[in-house]
C-alpha cells in the first residue's frame, strides 16, 4: 500500500529518506572525510555523473525512448558555461548554470525530433548523431573554444556571491545543492502528471495518445529535460572534475558509461541514477584495490581492466535477463525482506 | 429495457456516412453508414474479420477512412487523429488490453484524468499550489472510479501483474476516467468467465443509467448483446447486414445466414 503524503506529495518515508540523505551529504561526510582525494576522484564526479545519468533516465527509463547521446549534451551543456562565463561574466554563476542548461535543452529539442519518426534500436542510432554532431561542432568553430590552440582550456573559476568556491570541498557543497535541487524536481515530475505521460507513452503509446496525451509534445518534452539535466551536469564535471574544457572528455565512451549506469541501476526510477553511477565509477576503484591487494603485481594493470570490462559486460546480460528493474529495485526488495523478518519476529513474540 | 431512464435515449449523437476503409486491395469496410444515438448502448456483431474493430478504429482516429465522414454531436470531425479525438470526447477500450503495463492501478486511471489537468512542467517539478490541487481533485475523481469498479484492494498494484479479468475492469476504469460522452468498447467482454461478464455487464449498464453516457460495444456473446443493448449493428464482409433493436435483428434472415451459413444445394 502506498504511504499517505505529508507534505506536498511526499510520504513520511520520503521526508525521513531526505533528512538523513541531507544529514549525511552536508554535515557527516565533511568531518568524516578529510582528504581531497575522496572529493576530487569519487564524490565530486559520483554527484555530476548521477545529474547525467537522471537525465538519461528521464529520456529512457521513463519516456521509454532509446537515445544514446547523454556526453554530447554534456558536451554543450559545459561549452555553454564556458562561453557564459566567458562572454557575459557578469552573469551570476548559478544564473549562467540553468542557461547552460537551457542551451543543451535545445539540443535535446533538436536531437529528439527522430522519435517522432522512429523507436527503439532505430532511434538509438539516430540520437548517436547528437553525440558526434555536438563534438564536431565544438571542434569546428573556434569561437566555442575562444580561439585557443593549445587543445587544453582552463575552467573558470565557480564564483557565487563574489565568494570562490575554489578547494575540493567548496566545489562538493556547490554540486551537493544543484543535485540536490535538481534531483528534486525530477522526483516532483515523475511522481506528477509530467512523468505520467511520461510513462504511458513508454508503455502502450498507442493508448496515450487516445487518452489525450500528445506524443509530440511528451517525446520532445522529455529529451529537452533529460538534455537540460545532462547539460548541468557536464557543466559541473567540467568545471568541478575535469577542471578543463576538452570535447575528447565528452565522447561516446561516456554516453555509454551512463546508459549503463542508467540499465544496471535500474531503469524508471531516480535512486537507480545514484545507484548505477556509484557502481559504474567505484567499481573500478574497488577492483583495483583488490588486485593490487592479493596480487601483489602478480597480476598485469591492463589484465585488471580487461576484467572489469568482461565483468561490466557480464553483469549488464545478468541484469537484463534476471533483474531488468535493476539494483534499484534489488535494493527494495532487500528491505522488504528485512522489514517483514523483523515484524514476523515481532509478531511472533507477540503470540507468544 | 425499462421506460423510466435517468437519460433517455435521445438525438443522433455520433453520425457514420459512407465510410469505406481498405488496406491495399483488403476492404476491410465498404460504404457503411450508421447513426448512434445519445445514452444509447449501442452493439457491433458480426463474424470475426467482418469489421468491426476497424470501424470502431476509424471513429477513435486510430485509422483514416478513405471515404466518407464522421460527424459527433452535429459536428464533422475536421482532424482524424486519436488526439484529437480525445479532446472532443469520446474515448476507448481496446480488444487486446492497451495498458500502462508498469503504471499502478490509479496511475492507469489518472492518466485517463489527462484531458482535465493542465499544469505544465514546471508547476509539477515545483509543486505549486495549481499543480497540487489539480492532482488532488483528479486523485479524488479516481479514487471513486476505482471505489465504484470495486478494485480499491489493487490500486497500488503495476497492471501488469493482475490477471486479465481485473486488466479489463481496469481498462474501463481508464475510460471512464476521461468523463467521455461516447464510450467505444472494444470487446470489453472477450475471455471472461460467465461470473466476470454478468459483472462487467452490471458496471456497463450502471454507468449508461448514472451518468447517461453513450456506449458503442463490440461482443461476440449473443446473451450480452440482447441483454444489455438497445439497438444493434450487423457487420459482416465490411458491410452492414442488420441495424435495429435486439428482436428484430435476431429474426432478420441476412444476419442469421451470416451467423450460421446458407446451404448451397
Amino acid at each position: 500500500m502506498k504511504s499517505k503524503p505529508v507534505i506536498l506529495c511526499y510520504s513520511r518515508n520520503d521526508i525521513t529518506n531526505f533528512v538523513v540523505l541531507m544529514i549525511l551529504g552536508f554535515a557527516i561526510i565533511p568531518f568524516i572525510v578529510p582528504t581531497d582525494y575522496w572529493y576530487t576522484s569519487i564524490l565530486i564526479p559520483w554527484l555530476c555523473l548521477s545529474l547525467a545519468a537522471i537525465g538519461q533516465q528521464i529520456v529512457m527509463g521513463y519516456a521509454g525512448q532509446l537515445a544514446l547521446g547523454a556526453a554530447g549534451f554534456m558536451a554543450a551543456g559545459a561549452f555553454a558555461l564556458f562561453n557564459l562565463e566567458l562572454r557575459l561574466p557578469f552573469l551570476p554563476f548559478p544564473v549562467a548554470l540553468g542557461i547552460a542548461g537551457l542551451i543543451a535543452a535545445a539540443f535535446g529539442i533538436i536531437f529528439g525530433l527522430p522519435s517522432l519518426r522512429v523507436r527503439g534500436i532505430y532511434l538509438m542510432v539516430a540520437t548517436l548523431a547528437s553525440q558526434f554532431f555536438i563534438i564536431w561542432m565544438i571542434d569546428k568553430f573556434g569561437w566555442f573554444k575562444n580561439y585557443d590552440t593549445s587543445g587544453i582550456i582552463t575552467a573558470q573559476d565557480i564564483v557565487i556571491f563574489n565568494k570562490p568556491f575554489t578547494t575540493p570541498f567548496e566545489m562538493y557543497l556547490v554540486i551537493m545543492v544543484v543535485v540536490t535541487v535538481l534531483t528534486i524536481f525530477a522526483i516532483n515530475m515523475t511522481r506528477g502528471r509530467t512523468g505520467r505521460n511520461w510513462m504511458a507513452v513508454r508503455d502502450m503509446d498507442l493508448a496515450a495518445e487516445s487518452m489525450g496525451i500528445s506524443l509530440l509534445k511528451t517525446k520532445l518534452q522529455a529529451f529537452a529535460i533529460s538534455a537540460f539535466f545532462c547539460g548541468v551536469a557536464g557543466a559541473l564535471f567540467a568545471f568541478t572534475y575535469l577542471k578543463s574544457m576538452e570535447p575528447v572528455a565528452f565522447d561516446i565512451k561516456l554516453s555509454f558509461r551512463i546508459l549503463f549506469m542508467v540499465i544496471l541501476g535500474g531503469l524508471g526510477t531516480i535512486s537507480g541514477a545514484f545507484i548505477g553511477a556509484a557502481f559504474i565509477l567505484l567499481f573500478p576503484v574497488v577492483l583495483n584495490t583488490f588486485g593490487n591487494e592479493f596480487f601483489h603485481g602478480m597480476i598485469d594493470a591492463t589484465i585488471i581492466s580487461s576484467i572489469e570490462l568482461v565483468v561490466f559486460g557480464v553483469l549488464i546480460i545478468v541484469f537484463m535477463i534476471y533483474e531488468p528493474l535493476g539494483m534499484a529495485k534489488l535494493w527494495e526488495n532487500l528491505k522488504l525482506r528485512i522489514r517483514s523478518k523483523f515484524s514476523n519476529r515481532f509478531g511472533g513474540e507477540q503470540k507468544a | 429495457m425499462s421506460e423510466e431512464r435517468n437519460f433517455p435515449i435521445g438525438n443522433a449523437i455520433l453520425e457514420i456516412k459512407n465510410i469505406s476503409l481498405s488496406f491495399g486491395g483488403v476492404k476491410a469496410i465498404t460504404n457503411t453508414s450508421f447513426t448512434v444515438l445519445e445514452h444509447e448502448i449501442r452493439a457491433i456483431i458480426g463474424p470475426n474479420g467482418a469489421g468491426k474493430s476497424s470501424l470502431l478504429n476509424c471513429i477513435n482516429g486510430i485509422y483514416k477512412p478513405q471515404e466518407g465522414s464522421i460527424s459527433f454531436k452535429g459536428k464533422m470531425l475536421e482532424k482524424i487523429n486519436p488526439n484529437f479525438i480525445a479532446q472532443q470526447g469520446i474515448s476507448r477500450t481496446f480488444q487486446n488490453l492497451a495498458l500502462f503495463k508498469r503504471m499502478s492501478v490509479l496511475d492507469n486511471i489518472l492518466v485517463g484524468r489527462q484531458l482535465h489537468m493542465s499544469a505544465n512542467f514546471l508547476q509539477v517539478a515545483l509543486q505549486l499550489p495549481k499543480a497540487m490541487e489539480e492532482e488532488q481533485s483528479n486523485l479524488a475523481k479516481c479514487e471513486e472510479i476505482v471505489e465504484f469498479l470495486e478494485i480499491h484492494h489493487i490500486r497500488d498494484t503495476p497492471v501488469g501483474k493482475l490477471p486479465y479479468g481485473l486488466q479489463k475492469k481496469v481498462e474501463l476504469g481508464r475510460a471512464l476516467a476521461t468523463d467521455a460522452e461516447v464510450l467505444l468498447l472494444d470487446e470489453p467482454m472477450a475471455g471472461m468467465n460467465v461470473e466476470e461478464k454478468r459483472e462487467m455487464c452490471r458496471f456497463i449498464l450502471k454507468v449508461n443509467d448514472e451518468l447517461g453516457t453513450t456506449m458503442v460495444l463490440i461482443e461476440h456473446d449473443m446473451g450480452v448483446v440482447m441483454d444489455i443493448s438497445d439497438n444493434v449493428v450487423v457487420l459482416d464482409y465490411g458491410k452492414i447486414i442488420g441495424d435495429g433493436p435486439p428482436d428484430q435483428v435476431r429474426s432478420n434472415q441476412a444476419v442469421i445466414d451470416a451467423y450460421l451459413g446458407v446451404a448451397h444445394d
